[in-house]
């Protein structure tokens, strides 16, 4: 069991903060580290891997610092989000150069248990220069998990593999978290986040945002209000007709058409297609206008 | 063969940057057979080619690809990560990495120079070429290995240095050859085959000194950086 711990931790390059005072403890369990892109999600994972000095602030792991600490590595996996491996190495020969540079007792046996993890044995024997960037990323994982490390630190590991390579890689990740090792995988996809964790940790501009329970964040997510931009055959009596919804909290009426604000956005979609159809209007245009994820993170930071 | 090293040699020659290395030790050998079988006087052709050629370019600028390459094409495509991602104490990754370099420079180098050295005057010129180079050899690429870690541009820098600085300023002003590996090396050959054929104005126990602390001086300094080294993430 192990605990890494993060204290205050904020790490800027010239007048640009990427990390602005963060301090979380991960334990054992799958973490989801998410935010939107430039967020300082790598950054972070980064300093947590000790590849790179906070600049104030401490990352630790169970009291032992993880900056300029090689030993740190006995117990730590990383994934970094670069998918660079010796393409010019078989997959088995990757995985078996990591466990002999662990020292381990038994390498190839090492070697051959993390391959059979992430069920790469079929085109182990194979460069890995001849993979597929889902093959290669899982050629990553193995080797970053052939010394049964407690931790294990994951950058956007999903990037680039199939729905059923990221359904194993999921299972994979749940495992080892009920297995109790501590893991923590970051990514910048609501769903991705929502299907392999319980707990989540939200970063928004360098700054932790949310953090805890995932259906908790995600209530609050579902529950903002949604921004749709309506066109139709009849706008004034589409507005007169959706103001009377319950699940409309507001609506906007300008040459270009409707902007409907819906507090609930079930009730909203199932209301609009029924109006539509008794008042014998037609719908031109639906258009959600605030579905990016850097508004649904903004909204987050807000509440 | 430590994993470090298999690893670093198989990256080495499965590049296709070693294909770089081959025409210059090439165009050594080739002169230097050229100037023997045409019958020139070794005092003529000897210091240009042996000096000039071998000393002044082939055996930094082969130290230079190669000693940028072991650690510094890790660095640029990102591999580095897995090998820095092990509990291994630092100077484990550095001393196997220049072990690799110096190695392969001083083959690369040492048996063109030795078998012109040989066609100039004798064994004994050429035996004294090999080994100068082979210990040139660890200290350029101790410089190199080590520029690979302070500069995201080790390339250029350690061209700068070999042409600007041991090529052009050591011609004009002299107290730059006492920082000047080329004249190490140079003094170092003198030492073992004292012919006509080699000048310095380096003496042999400053050179044999500088030589040392050049190797192990930017060695020290390669293991601290990367204690401290850091990756910069793509996305932010």
């Amino acid at each position: 069991m192990s605990t890494l711990s993060l204290t205050g931790v904020s790490r800027w390059y010239g007048n640009v903060v990427a990390v602005n005072d963060i301090s979380m403890a991960l334990g054992p369990g799958v973490t989801g580290l998410l935010g939107p892109n430039g967020a300082g999600k790598t950054t972070l994972l980064h300093m947590m891997a000790g590849f790179l000095a906070p600049s104030r602030g401490t990352v630790t792991l169970d009291d032992a610092p993880t900056w300029r600490n090689p030993d740190v590595y006995r117990r730590l996996g990383l994934v970094s989000e670069r998918e660079a491996v010796q393409g010019f190495l078989t997959a088995y020969e990757f995985v078996l150069a990591s466990a002999k540079l662990h020292r381990l007792a038994d390498p190839a046996a090492a070697a051959r248990r993390a391959i059979d993890l992430v069920e790469l044995e079929s085109a182990q024997d194979r460069r890995i220069g001849t993979y597929s960037k889902g093959m290669r990323q899982r050629a990553r994982v193995a080797a970053a998990l052939v010394h049964d490390p407690e931790v294990l630190l994951l950058d956007e590991p999903f990037n680039g593999m199939d729905p059923r390579q990221r359904l194993h890689m999921m299972q994979l990740l749940h495992s080892l978290g009920d297995a109790g090792r501590t893991i923590l995988f970051s990514s910048h996809i609501l769903e991705e986040v929502e299907q392999v964790s319980g707990t989540v940790q939200v970063m928004v501009a360098g700054r932790l945002a949310a953090s805890g329970d995932f259906r908790t964040i995600r209530r609050l997510m579902t529950n903002r209000p949604h921004v749709f931009a309506v066109r139709s055959t009849d706008d004034r009596a589409l507005a007169v007709a959706l103001i009377a919804e319950p699940s409309v909290s507001g609506v906007e009426l300008d040459r270009t058409g409707l902007t409907v604000r819906a507090g609930d956005y079930g009730a909203f979609t199932r209301a609009l297609p029924r109006i539509a159809l008794t008042r014998g209007i037609r719908v031109r245009q639906l258009v959600p206008s605030d579905e990016s994820l850097e508004s649904v993170f903004s909204y987050l930071v807000e509440a | 063969m430590s994993t470090i090293t298999w690893i670093t040699a198989r990256g080495l020659f499965g590049r296709r940057r070693f294909l770089l290395l081959l025409p210059l030790p090439l165009v050594l050998l080739g002169l230097a057979v050229l100037c023997r079988s045409l019958g020139v006087d070794p005092g003529e052709w000897g210091p240009p080619v042996l000096v000039g050629l071998g000393l002044a370019v082939v055996l930094p600028v082969v130290a230079l690809i190669i000693g940028t390459g072991v650690l510094g094409a890790e660095i640029d495509d990102g591999t580095v990560v897995h090998i820095l991602t092990k509990p291994l104490p630092r100077w484990q990754i550095v001393l196997p990495k220049l072990a690799v370099a110096a190695g392969v420079t001083a083959v690369t180098v040492a048996v063109p120079l030795y078998v012109a050295g040989v066609l100039a005057d004798s064994v004994r010129l050429g035996l004294a070429l090999a080994a100068a180079a082979a210990l040139g050899a660890l200290a350029y690429s101790a410089l190199f290995l080590a520029l690979s870690l302070v500069t995201r541009r080790p390339v250029l820098l350690g061209l700068v240095y070999v042409l600007i600085w041991e090529g052009l300023l050591g011609n004009f002003v002299s107290g730059t050859k006492v920082l000047s590996i080329q004249q190490y090396v140079i003094a170092l050959a003198d030492r073992i085959a004292p012919t006509g054929l080699l000048e310095t104005t380096v003496s042999v126990p400053v050179a044999s000194v500088m030589t040392a602390l050049v190797s192990v001086g930017f060695t020290v300094l390669a293991v601290d950086r990367l204690r401290s080294f850091s990756v910069a993430g793509e996305t932010s």
